[in-house]
């Protein structure tokens, strides 16, 4: 964007702040899962794959994905070295 | 002659404009030379024949005809203004257990008989009453608005009628102001059909017309005059019968500021 266009940049319309809101409303009402169940189902995943590989808890992300009219839990689990298992 | 179609308008929300829309719907349709009959399936909050102008002539309601004291034609109004239009009321004093789905069921049977569109208007909602509005229903049209509240309810409707395999239903949408979605403080179409994953079959601009016919039981779509929400209504009521009419353009109009914001920005 130029500095001319900057100059007519206003905060983010309310029509796209809607859109935004609405998707995150539906993703969850399409599941019937709370985002309170979300955050359990977040730990119980966290601690199913910690008990097996060593992962960062703080950058698991766990969502609702939506494609047309299905959800889809996604869970992203960065991996870091694996654990060695003391057998 | 072929068997009468059932639709059933309904939406979640209330206040979206169900009602105006049913009554603008059959009298298109009787314009168009159907013969239409409209049902009012709120029980309790009868408001359709007001609408349609036909409130000093009830006598007999839709309970009375599904509790047998009168028979279903004596309960259908006809509207003396228009040739193959008439309404079955709602009960006032009832509520919506009075009715049951296989009473719409069997009403609308025998209806099928005698007219091409049957057009139920539903109660907001998602108990009872919609599921005796949607019972008998061949298509099923959601109204909303472009606002939050309104499209998650519809969205909540379009999943209950592919529960109940009525679907997939078709999307009206009411009160789009073009000049709010031109300076992108209105969700638009594309956002609202992107969002609900649904064919549109009508797009209905806001327009204080809609009150003023309200007000004078005269359904907007009669007027002859150049207004585009009525002339909106019309498609809606062309695409309903089959026929494949654009949708009307909408773009506000084109001001200096509105070409210069989309020059800018990018927009068009």
């Amino acid at each position: 964007m130029s500095w001319f266009s900057d100059l007519f940049k206003k905060e983010e319309q309310s029509g796209s702040i809607a859109k935004t809101r609405l998707q995150m409303v539906l993703s969850h009402d399409r599941g019937d899962i709370s985002p309170g169940m979300m955050a359990v189902i977040r730990d119980d995943i966290i601690a199913v794959i910690a008990h097996h590989l060593q992962i960062d808890p703080e950058s698991v992300v766990v969502n609702l994905d939506q494609d047309e009219r299905e959800s889809r839990l996604v869970a992203q689990v960065p991996l870091q070295q694996a654990k060695k298992r003391e057998l | 002659m072929s068997e009468g179609t059932v639709i059933t308008i309904t939406s979640g929300k209330g206040g979206v404009g169900k009602t105006t829309i049913t009554a603008n719907l059959a009298t298109a349709l009787a314009m168009r030379g159907h013969n239409v009959v409209a049902i009012d399936a709120d029980i309790g909050l009868r408001n359709l024949d007001v609408v349609m102008g036909l409130e000093n002539r009830i006598v007999y309601d839709l309970v009375d005809v599904i509790e047998g004291r009168c028979r279903l034609r004596q309960a259908m109004i006809k509207d003396k203004r228009l040739e193959g239009l008439s309404l079955i009321p709602a009960a006032q004093t009832r509520d919506k257990m009075a009715v049951s789905p296989n009473d719409m069921r069997l009403v609308c049977e025998q209806l099928r008989e005698e007219v091409d569109y049957i057009i139920i208007d539903s109660p907001a909602g998602i108990e009872r009453g919609f599921q005796n509005a949607v019972a008998p229903a061949d298509h099923v049209l959601v109204v909303t608005n472009p606002e939050i509240s309104a499209v998650r309810d519809a969205d909540r409707i379009i999943g209950m009628i592919e529960a109940e395999e009525k679907g997939p239903g078709r999307l009206i949408v009411n009160r789009i102001k073009p000049d709010m979605v031109a300076r992108g403080d209105m969700l638009s179409i594309e956002d609202i059909v992107e969002i609900l994953a649904i064919d549109v079959i009508g797009i209905i601009p806001d327009d204080e017309e809609i009150l003023v016919s309200t007000n004078k039981g005269d359904p907007l779509v009669r007027g002859e005059d150049q207004n585009r929400t009525g002339a909106a209504l019309r498609n809606l009521a062309a695409r309903v019968a089959g026929e494949e009419v654009p949708f009307l353009d909408l773009k506000a109009k084109d001001t200096m500021l509105s070409r210069l914001r989309s020059w800018v920005g990018g927009r068009s």
